[in-house]
């Protein structure tokens, strides 16, 4: 009996947020045009989620890259097929893992940052001064903060996907000694742009969800230490959970 | 306002990075030009039907990468695809009367130019050509082939000169 009134609460609950989400962007996207005539807002959103995330993209990039190429090598010169490394790799990371590694590790990196520092600003009453001001802290916090983030990481993707091409073109072609013409001639016949497009729009679809999560859980974290902590840890478990099924969804629409 | 302007420069190479990037998966790099050390020299050969072969596949004797193919073309005088290949200079001695075959590397990969080598005393040179030439398997002929020759074969009661007279034809 209990146990059913608690399945129905965290049921209510979870359509409740889920309603309070979509009010929160509807807000959002009502202040848009007025949060773009400040593009300097945005840049520096973009420079935050972006710029400063460069480097641990292109380190994981490069070790992702380089294990496929020693993965995918293992697996194809079973077959004699070391050749075809460079497609395997290739599509591997376009469609799949540039868009999914990148989202995760942007909502571990960029989406903390956005939510930590959004729910310190709510702890600290900076949103409320900013209210008293007469200046909507969503137009002058969230939305720059979304559309940084939303810019950033199909950015991210495509930079992560190059460096991985990278990372498996020094493990198969230098280390393991695979043919370099083959490699890059079979991945150019095989690699069409539609699936560079797929890989932008998994991007972009990841980009609008890690963001909105962030931006959400910061702007609703409960005003403590403690709130601020779990809205962190919130928008990192729930960024993760909704990249990955939003992939398996976009992957059965796009195949 | 220069800490703001730092800003704004680390975010524009950003965002070129990202398009660069993008340029790089649009266009797939690809370093097709033979890395030859020491020069190469070209040599054609004009083929029925090349198959999959593609331009910056390997020019290959006895399984050793000498060259590459440097493009493909279809002329229309003589209905063939005429190949070019640039080969390391380091490999200046295959004879003139070398056949080139197009041959297939293992069971998913890419084909492939394999040269065997004849026995002239004149050694291929740049702008030569391979005059014996073996074209590309393709399935369908072969299978066109068998189910002919098995049909010859049943018609005529082991007429085995009929079907093979047939094969040469194709």
């Amino acid at each position: 009996m209990s146990l059913l009134q608690e399945i129905f609460e965290n049921l209510r609950n979870f359509v409740a947020t889920i309603g309070a989400v979509a009010l929160f962007f509807a807000r959002t996207v009502t202040q848009l045009p007025r949060a773009l005539a400040r593009p300097g807002l945005i840049v520096d959103q973009i420079h935050n989620a972006g710029a400063l995330s460069l480097v641990i993209i292109m380190t994981c990039g490069l070790f992702v890259g380089g294990v496929l190429g020693l993965q995918g090598y293992d697996l194809l010169q079973r077959f004699g097929s070391e050749d075809a490394l460079g497609t395997a790799a290739a599509l591997a990371l376009i469609k799949e893992l540039g868009p999914v590694v990148t989202a995760l590790l942007f909502a571990g990196r960029a989406g903390t940052a956005l939510a930590s520092e959004i729910g310190l600003m709510r702890a600290t009453d900076q949103l409320s001064a900013m209210e008293m001001m007469a200046v909507d802290p969503i137009r002058r916090v969230v939305v720059p903060r979304f559309i940084g983030g939303l810019i950033a990481l199909p950015l991210l993707t495509i930079i992560f996907i190059a460096i991985g091409i990278f990372g498996v073109q020094v493990v198969g072609v230098q280390l393991l000694g695979v043919d370099s013409a083959s490699f890059w001639s079979q991945m150019r016949a095989a690699v069409e742009v539609s699936d560079v497009m797929e890989g932008i729009i998994k991007g972009c679809v990841f980009g609008f969800a890690c963001s909105l999560v962030a931006v959400y859980e910061g702007y609703t974290a409960v005003p403590t230490a403690e709130g601020v902590g779990r809205a962190t840890t919130r928008t990192v478990v729930i960024s993760a959970v909704l990249v990955l099924i939003f992939n398996y969804m976009l992957t059965a629409v796009m195949l | 306002m220069r800490s703001n302007r730092a800003v704004e420069v680390s975010t524009g190479l950003f965002v070129l990075l990202g398009f660069a990037a993008l340029f790089f998966l649009v266009t797939q790099i690809t370093n097709r030009e033979l890395s030859t050390n020491g020069g190469s020299y070209g040599v054609q050969a004009q083929f029925e039907n090349i198959g999959t072969l593609k331009v910056g596949a390997a020019v290959s004797m006895a399984g050793v990468t000498i060259g590459r193919v440097q493009s493909i073309r279809f002329d229309q005088s003589v209905y063939k695809a005429v190949v070019d290949m640039r080969i390391s200079s380091q490999f200046d001695r295959i004879p003139v009367d070398s056949d080139a075959s197009i041959m297939t590397a293992g069971l998913l990969g890419g084909q492939y130019i394999g040269i065997t080598a004849g026995g002239s005393d004149e050694y291929l040179k740049d702008g030569s050509r391979i005059e014996f030439v073996q074209d590309a398997l393709v399935l369908e002929n072969l299978i066109n082939q068998l189910v002919a020759s098995f049909n010859r074969r049943s018609d005529t009661e082991g007429d085995n000169q009929g079907s093979k007279s047939e094969e040469t034809k194709q």
